[in-house]
């Protein structure tokens, strides 16, 4: 086994692009769940729009980039109001099943090959859009010590990604400690107490929506952004859930629990990997039991498990305060 | 509906199975092939020149005659165009360098009268060359002509389809329904038990080589054990008993589902597997509409067993009991109805019922580890449609959904009729909130 590889591809994870996805995707499921008590299960919804708005403006209309991220996050908006109209009023198991049908919407419709020729089909599209972004990158030789190692434009998308990461939980943490978000928390506990003090529910909620939203798109930029290129079927179902594990790991309705989720969740993924992978391919693992190819499934039966254990026996995550979070579907 | 319609179907339902595992670019090809008549098959030949692809075909009736003398022009990237006419064979080919997207379109002026293209949308097929020194096979898919096939025709047999779709996402979303009903679970982990089921018929059948029927049967009354009673005695009742809360349960099924779906796929691999008996079974010309036998059989079953789980709603005093809780468990409980025995009860039917409809898509369409996955999303939008925990608006949602899902390609293209129906999900949910059958008071 080589102990340093594995140290290294894990540690490369816990700092890289992925966490910055997640935390991100996580930061805006925070403003719904976590603060105002909306499940929406469509957040992979909004890191595609975010994504193909990138990509779209840049290939097909040769806009800047700098403008397509502008178009991003007004189309993230447009969207939030879309979606908010017909299921804010919605009890909360209600409102899952209809955002998850409205992020299904967005996935099935980008891989469409009716709009092939605008959003690439099932291909997705692939090409140079973040030219602008990668020519201002001053670390082209990228990073290689033993334990970390990203080539240069990774290293260029990890350092503004995290520093994106630190400015939007700064944001979050004054809206949240102001009395707007005090309103946000109380609506979470009990919605009929907010609207008899004169307080218009649905606008609060409209509101947490879009910014989550907007959030989620800008996790999009990064996804897109990082990988030149914006594959459909990357925004599944499975994204949202694998945010919600990322929110519920730090815990909910706390300002660092994205941050520290998403860290810990690639640090996990990637290590147990690595080492099924290394305990494989040096035989420790027979070969009957796990075959090369069936180590990534083995991840996600784990992932899986994971939030299984995860919900049942530590509900409030890491930092999470069990009090806060006395949510209910039927409350 | 033409018989290459049906397998153009199936092999779009494959497609859609097998999307995960093959490449992207490949399904480009592969959409391609499935627009091959019934009667082609695959041509091996030898591979061609490295930097060379080579774009061929055959051009055959519905009677498997070669049709010589048709044009096919073929453009391509940088300009490129050819234009190729088919030998006494039928066939055509052109060797192409660059790599890129070529579409070759079929001159139908050239067909003998009463052969045309029974899809008019592939009189233009699209190739991704995405590397040199391959061959591309591109079918153009010829019979009677879709004239024949008329808009009356189509909507019979799209009618009979979503009726049957619609049953089989009913009986998913009676089980899950009332387990919504009693227990308050947001069963995200529902669509497992339709794939359990399908695979254990899919062993027992191809495996252990029992005959279809029975290997169903055993699949059914293992679907209501596992799936349903050791399900809930081990997993959700000692959940309940610590007082978990729902949204918490809701997480968790999330989280046992991708564990079963990952599961089921290092267990029995990727691919979509069909059993071996029945496997090519001819439809029957019905009227208007053609249709297997084993679809019928199926079908009929469970509409049966539909019926069966409505009386046993309705006149049973553990229906009537599962009712009660539904309503008001505090209540029901207090009135001496054992609420943890109802649940059990509700559990095992759930399952069974799900488990059957698992067993409908296995034996009809094949069954591979995101079949439950697939069926989840519609079997939610037909509950939520019907409304949260009402068991007969749970039947009323999976008609309209089977419905509109099937008649909708009536209008839009076939691969969006899943996105028609949850646009209407969502359409109706802004005029009744709680559904179509569901109770105001119901909802927040």
């Amino acid at each position: 086994m080589d102990f340093l590889f594995v140290i290294q591809q894990t540690l490369s994870a816990t700092l890289g692009v992925n966490a910055i996805i997640f935390a991100l995707a996580a930061i805006g499921l925070n403003m719904h769940f976590g603060y105002t008590g909306l499940l929406n299960f469509g957040q992979a919804g909004f890191l595609a729009i975010g994504a193909y708005s990138v990509a779209v403006p840049v290939i097909s209309f040769g806009l800047s980039l700098w403008v397509a991220f502008l178009i991003g996050i007004f189309n993230s908006i447009i969207f939030a109001l879309l979606l908010g109209v017909p299921t804010l009023r919605l009890r909360a198991d209600y409102l899952a099943i209809v955002t998850i049908a409205f992020a299904e919407i967005v996935r099935q419709v980008a891989r469409s090959a009716t709009f092939n020729d605008s959003l690439g089909g099932s291909d997705g599209i692939t090409g140079k859009f973040g030219k602008e972004f990668f020519d201002l990158n001053p670390f082209k030789g990228g990073l290689a010590i033993p334990i970390l190692r990203f080539n240069g434009n990774d290293l260029w998308v990890v350092i503004t990604g995290w520093i994106l990461v630190a400015i939007i939980t700064f944001i979050m943490w004054i809206m949240v400690n102001s009395p707007w978000g005090r309103v946000m928390r109380a609506i979470r506990e009990d919605e009929d107490a907010v609207r008899s003090l004169g307080k218009n529910v649905y606008l609060y909620k409209m509101q947490s929506l879009i910014i989550g939203g907007a959030i989620g798109s800008i996790a999009g930029f990064v996804y897109a952004l990082s990988r030149q290129s914006v594959q459909p079927d990357n925004y599944g179902t499975a994204l949202t859930f694998f945010a919600y594990t990322v929110l519920i790991l730090g815990g909910a309705a706390r300002v660092f629990a994205p941050i520290v989720g998403a860290m810990i969740f690639w640090f996990l993924i990637v290590f147990i990997e690595q080492i099924l992978r290394e305990g494989v391919s040096s035989n420790l693992i027979p070969d009957w039991l796990i075959g090369v190819n069936q180590v990534g499934q083995i991840r996600f039966m784990l992932m899986g498990l994971g939030l299984m254990l995860l919900m049942i026996f530590r509900p409030q995550g890491i930092f999470g305060d069990k009090k806060e979070l006395a949510l209910d579907a039927r409350a | 509906m033409h018989p290459s319609d049906a397998l153009t179907q199936d092999l779009e339902r494959d497609l859609k199975f097998t999307r995960k595992k093959l490449s992207a670019r490949f399904i480009l090809v592969y959409i391609a092939l499935i627009t091959a008549t019934a009667a082609l098959s695959s041509i091996a030949s030898p591979a061609h020149a490295a930097e060379t692809t080579k774009l061929y075909g055959v051009i055959i009736d519905s009677a498997e005659k070669p049709i010589s003398g048709v044009n096919v022009s073929i453009a391509g990237p940088d300009g490129f165009s050819a234009k190729v006419v088919t030998d006494s064979l039928g066939a055509w080919e052109v060797l192409v360098t660059a790599k890129g997207t070529y579409a070759a379109t079929i001159n139908e002026g050239d067909l003998p009268s009463g052969q045309a293209l029974t899809d008019p949308k592939k009189g233009t097929i699209k190739a991704n060359v995405f590397m040199t020194g391959v061959e591309l096979r591109l079918l153009f898919p010829i019979g009677p002509g879709v004239e024949k096939a008329t808009r009356l025709e189509r909507s019979a047999q799209l009618t009979v389809d979503g009726l049957i779709l619609g049953l089989i996402i009913a009986l998913a979303a009676l089980g899950l329904n009332l387990i919504f009903g009693t227990t308050g679970l947001t069963n995200f982990a529902h669509g497992e038990i339709l794939t359990f089921a399908g695979l254990l018929t899919y062993y027992f059948s191809a495996i252990v080589k029992l005959p279809v029927a029975l290997a169903a049967l055993v699949a059914v009354i293992l679907s209501a054990f596992i799936s349903g009673f050791l399900q809930d005695r081990y997993l959700w009742r000692p959940l309940r008993k610590r007082g978990t809360g729902l949204i918490a349960m809701l997480v968790v099924s999330i989280g046992f589902a991708i564990f079963l779906r990952y599961f089921f796929l290092f267990l029995f691999g990727g691919d979509t597997r069909q059993l071996p008996q029945y496997a090519g079974q001819a439809g029957l010309e019905l009227g208007l509409v053609n249709i297997t036998p084993k679809s019928i059989l199926t079908t009929t079953i469970g509409i049966g067993f539909i019926v069966f789980a409505t009386l046993w709603l309705l006149t049973t005093r553990m229906g009537k009991a599962s009712r009660a809780v539904a309503d008001n468990p505090a209540l029901a409980s207090a009135s001496g109805i054992d609420v943890q025995k109802v649940i059990r009860a509700v559990w095992i039917l759930g399952a069974a019922l799900a488990g059957y409809a698992g067993v409908i898509v296995t034996v009809n369409q094949g069954v591979s580890f995101l079949m439950g996955q697939d069926m989840l999303l519609l079997i939610f939008a037909a509950v939520t449609l019907g409304g949260l925990g009402t068991a007969n608006g749970a039947l009323v949602g999976s008609l309209i959904i089977g419905l509109f899902v099937q008649l909708s390609t009536l209008f839009i293209p076939t691969e969006l009729k899943y996105v028609g129906a949850l646009v209407v999900l969502i359409l109706i949910l802004i005029v009744r909130p709680q559904g179509i059958l569901g109770r105001k008071e119901r909802i927040g």
